[in-house]
């Protein structure tokens, strides 16, 4: 090298090179730099014959360890099965209406049941199971049970959904459109008179008789509703598409019906079992025969999310 | 003359196409990108036909050095004064944005929506703020490393302009909907064709100015540079191929489909990032990092090893992207291996940048422009160690769609790619307008402190919140079902988001500060300032205590 100058702070020699007063010194790589960049490169080629790494014509190699993330996978999901597999058979064993009987077995089909929630629920019902009154998703916090809120109620209709063409048990009504029916003045009286079941309006007597003609004999002559054939009550604060007079006029006028899927066939029997356990849990579950239908308003059931948003 | 009517009708013809496009088709996104053609067409017409010259008028208005400079710096000056522009509008909608997701009622339907302003804030800061960062730099790097002036200083100025349409087409066109939904690569197939137009503008204009260099070897910065256009164009256009559903409509369709439109996608993506945001800039950094310091570079043979390795493993790392996704096993270990392998080859530019201080360290204290350097350096040594890690498939597959990676992004990007463009900005405004020096120093102090302060903000509310939804989203009960919903976890992130946005305001007002400053400093304006780092001397105090004569008595 004839060029030996050297840079006095560092005391390293200089290239030689010089670009715009910029120079370069000849320091040599750094050890332990060079040292990791030797230790990762090793770790690499260890990894790859441990791994799948080479591409060949018609797969790859499969790495020595035999892993695959589908294989890690399976395995972690079966290892999950497996730790749930006891409680799953029981539940499977026990008839539904027996589970409280077992709080333990309650509780573990309730957790299972919320997990399911959420990931097959959430999307209509809310993270909070509170529905979403614009597009008539029931809340399923209240106790107001459309279809009835026992255990085995509530299994059924998880299982066969509502007005769910594919299954040919699943729960189907239709409340007949009063357009061209009722004329206009008796429609409004009808919804004021609805309205005053919960006394939200004025009793209307020519509404009384237009209800008592037309709509009693499914909703009941007090409007408690009929959950055999799914016709909510009309007497409690509760409603599925809102508490206004436009609302209410205007599901008398052209009824909406939601549909919920059928879920036997996606889900198995124990997950639907559990998620019933789930839903009625979340507040407003009924006994078996023995308790009396929902008549009662309790104001804690007015949730603030109906009061939010009285236009449906 | 002859040349008057040739572009007159060049222009015309453009012009009557964009209008024929207006008409024709059914597609208003398409109908008003052609409106923006049309008008720079006319602009283009009036600045032919009349004495009206835009360019001179605004070359007054920002009080551009007349008459021609030793060097060609004129697109250098609009360069900065464009990555001075796009830094701020980037950086501003990136708080709307930050904001949005912490107050989703901020969501102004629908051309204000997050969706659609997401890839409006990462295409301003990286191609915007960035590119035109590279642009200018590159322009003034290449002519005084080589010696020379810019070797085709028309075309360079069709490759600024051009740049600043495909940035506006870009974005007005993801304001109105028109993208091709792939990240960093929304732009749509008409926008991208122009785009490679200017890029291969863009490179003639470069290897012309290296070939006629008076300098016998060619300098590391432009290495890097050259990396930098020459990979990006490749990415582009692989990436980009594309079939348009009618010449008269935005949309099209990859050429690819499945995993292998993903896995090209994150090939150009994590090399975008590998191309454009580290090898680009690591070409700053070897310029701008000796000349400030005045230091010599410390390793002539690390930036050989450490270009070449860099090069050579960044364009395999991509695969990372997608663990734990349809990609075949094999494609993700070498995705991974090869990221592994990369950090030492990332952390040579880092060495060589900080060591450039040996001997020069003092001036960390003293020059506010070195100590941005330094903090951009040790931010690109973070990310780059945290790039690797998160590529490590055990890490990834509780960091993979958390916020963690957008922690990750915005160390590099706040702290690395920022702040070394922020301090090349300030190195570049008083020479390019040729002040004595700047408008303030202590208020790039107070930039650096803020920027500092926000990119802490940011990347920890970004840490903690991409930790919390990982562990929140794996989280097991004893009796083996999930235990969290997603929107769970959205509540729970909440205040991280807040926190996030808070960094990012402190961020955009440092950068306020600095367009503040550069503003002024063009203006020919210095501040009267005390000077930094500097103690009092008192010179009358300055000297040995002499024993004073006794007092005579008085007698």
């Amino acid at each position: 090298m004839a060029n030996k100058r050297i840079d006095a702070p560092t005391g390293t020699e200089f290239v030689g090179h010089e670009w715009d007063g910029i120079e370069e010194l000849n320091t040599p790589l750094p050890r332990w730099w060079l040292w990791t960049f030797y230790a990762t490169i090793i770790f690499s080629l260890i990894y790859v014959v441990l791994y799948p790494a080479w591409p060949l014509i018609d797969r790859a190699t499969a790495g020595t360890l035999g892993w695959s993330s589908r294989g890690a996978l399976a395995k972690e999901l079966a290892a999950a099965e497996a730790a749930r597999q006891g409680t799953f058979q029981q539940i499977a064993a026990t008839p539904i209406e027996a589970l409280p009987a077992r709080p333990e077995l309650m509780q573990a089909a309730i957790a299972g049941g919320a997990a399911a929630f959420k990931v097959n629920c959430v999307q209509c019902h809310g993270a909070g199971a509170a529905g979403y009154q614009e597009h008539g998703y029931p809340n399923l916090n209240d106790d107001d049970w459309i279809w009835g809120g026992t255990l085995p109620e509530i299994e059924y209709t998880i299982t066969h959904g509502i007005r769910w063409e594919a299954d040919e048990a699943t729960r189907v009504n239709f409340m007949p459109a009063f357009a061209g029916v009722l004329d206009a003045g008796q429609v409004g009286a009808v919804a004021r008179h609805v309205l005053s079941l919960s006394g939200k309006a004025r009793p209307s007597p020519a509404g009384a008789q237009v209800f008592a003609d037309n709509c009693a004999a499914c909703h009941g002559a007090g409007g408690e509703g009929n959950p055999a054939m799914g016709a909510p009550a009309l007497n409690d604060a509760i409603w599925l598409y809102g508490s206004s007079e436009a609302a209410v006029r205007q599901q008398i006028l052209g009824p909406r019906h939601g549909v919920m899927p059928a879920w036997q066939g996606r889900l198995d029997p124990v997950t639907i079992k559990m998620l019933a356990a789930y839903v009625f849990s979340r507040g407003g579950g009924q006994q078996a025969p023995a308790a009396s239908p929902a008549t009662a308003t309790s104001a804690a059931a007015d949730t603030p999310a109906r009061k939010a948003n009285p236009d449906g | 003359m002859e040349t008057v009517v040739k572009r007159l009708g060049v222009w015309a013809l453009v012009l009557l196409a964009a209008i024929c496009a207006i008409a024709l088709t059914p597609d208003r996104g398409f109908a008003i990108h052609a409106g923006i053609v049309a008008l720079v067409a006319v602009i283009l017409i009036i600045a032919t036909l009349g004495t009206y010259d835009p360019l001179a008028k605004a070359q007054s208005i920002f009080r551009m050095p007349p008459g021609p400079s030793r060097y060609d710096d004129d697109v250098v000056r609009w360069g900065v004064i464009a990555t001075m522009f796009w830094g701020l509008a980037g950086l501003l909608v990136g708080v709307v944005i930050a904001a949005q997701l912490s107050f989703p009622w901020l969501n102004l339907e629908p051309y204000l929506n997050f969706g659609r302003l997401r890839p409006l804030h990462t295409s301003a800061v990286i191609f915007a703020f960035g590119g035109n960062a590279l642009l200018a730099t590159s322009f003034y790097v290449v002519q005084r490393t080589c010696r020379t002036t810019l070797a085709l200083p028309g075309l360079a100025r069709f490759v600024f302009w051009g740049y600043q349409l495909f940035i506006v087409l870009a974005a007005t066109g993801y304001l109105l909907g028109i993208t091709q939904s792939r990240e960093y690569a929304e732009p749509e197939w008409y926008v991208d064709l122009w785009l490679t137009i200017v890029w291969v503008a863009y490179l003639a204009v470069y290897v012309a100015t290296i070939l006629r260099r008076h300098e016998p070897h060619i300098y590391v910065a432009n290495w890097f540079y050259l990396a930098f256009i020459i990979t990006i164009a490749m990415l582009h256009v692989v990436n980009n191929l594309a079939l348009p559903v009618s010449l008269l409509g935005a949309k099209s369709y990859s050429a690819f489909a499945g995993v292998q439109d993903a896995l090209t996608q994150w090939w150009y993506g994590h090399n975008a990032v590998g191309f454009f945001l580290t090898a680009g800039f690591l070409a700053m950094m070897y310029y701008f990092v000796p000349k400030q310091a005045g230091r010599p570079v410390y390793s002539y043979r690390l930036s050989i090893i450490h270009f070449w390795s860099l090069i050579f493993l960044y364009i395999w790392a991509g695969p990372h992207h997608l663990h734990y996704t349809a990609l075949p096993d094999w494609a993700q270990t070498l995705g991974m291996v090869f990221s592994i392998m990369l950090w030492m080859p990332s952390w040579g530019g880092m060495i060589n940048g900080l060591m450039t201080l040996n001997g020069a360290w003092d001036k960390v204290r003293t020059d506010p422009i070195i100590r941005m350097m330094v903090l951009a350096l040790a931010f690109y040594g973070m990310s780059t160690f945290e790039g690797p890690m998160l590529s490590i498939k055990a890490v990834n597959s509780l960091s993979h769609y958390t916020d963690w990676t957008i922690g990750h992004v915005h160390s590099g990007a706040l702290g690395w790619n920022g702040m070394i463009t922020f301090a090349c900005l300030y190195y570049l405004t008083p020479r390019l307008w040729g002040q004595a020096r700047l408008y303030s120093l202590q208020m790039i102090n107070w930039h650096f402190w803020l920027a500092t302060l926000g990119i802490v903000f940011y990347a920890a509310s970004m840490w903690v919140a991409g930790i919390t939804q990982g562990l929140m989203w794996r989280e097991y009960g004893a009796d083996g079902y999930l235990v969290n919903s997603f929107v769970d976890t959205v509540a729970a992130l909440h205040p991280m988001y807040v926190l996030r946005m808070v960094g990012g305001l402190l961020y955009l007002a440092g950068a306020a500060i600095m367009a503040f400053n550069l503003a002024m400093t063009i203006a020919g304006r210095q501040r009267d300032e005390a000077p930094l780092g500097e103690t009092a001397h008192d010179a009358a105090a300055d000297r040995p205590l002499l024993p004073q004569p006794a007092a005579e008595p008085a007698e």
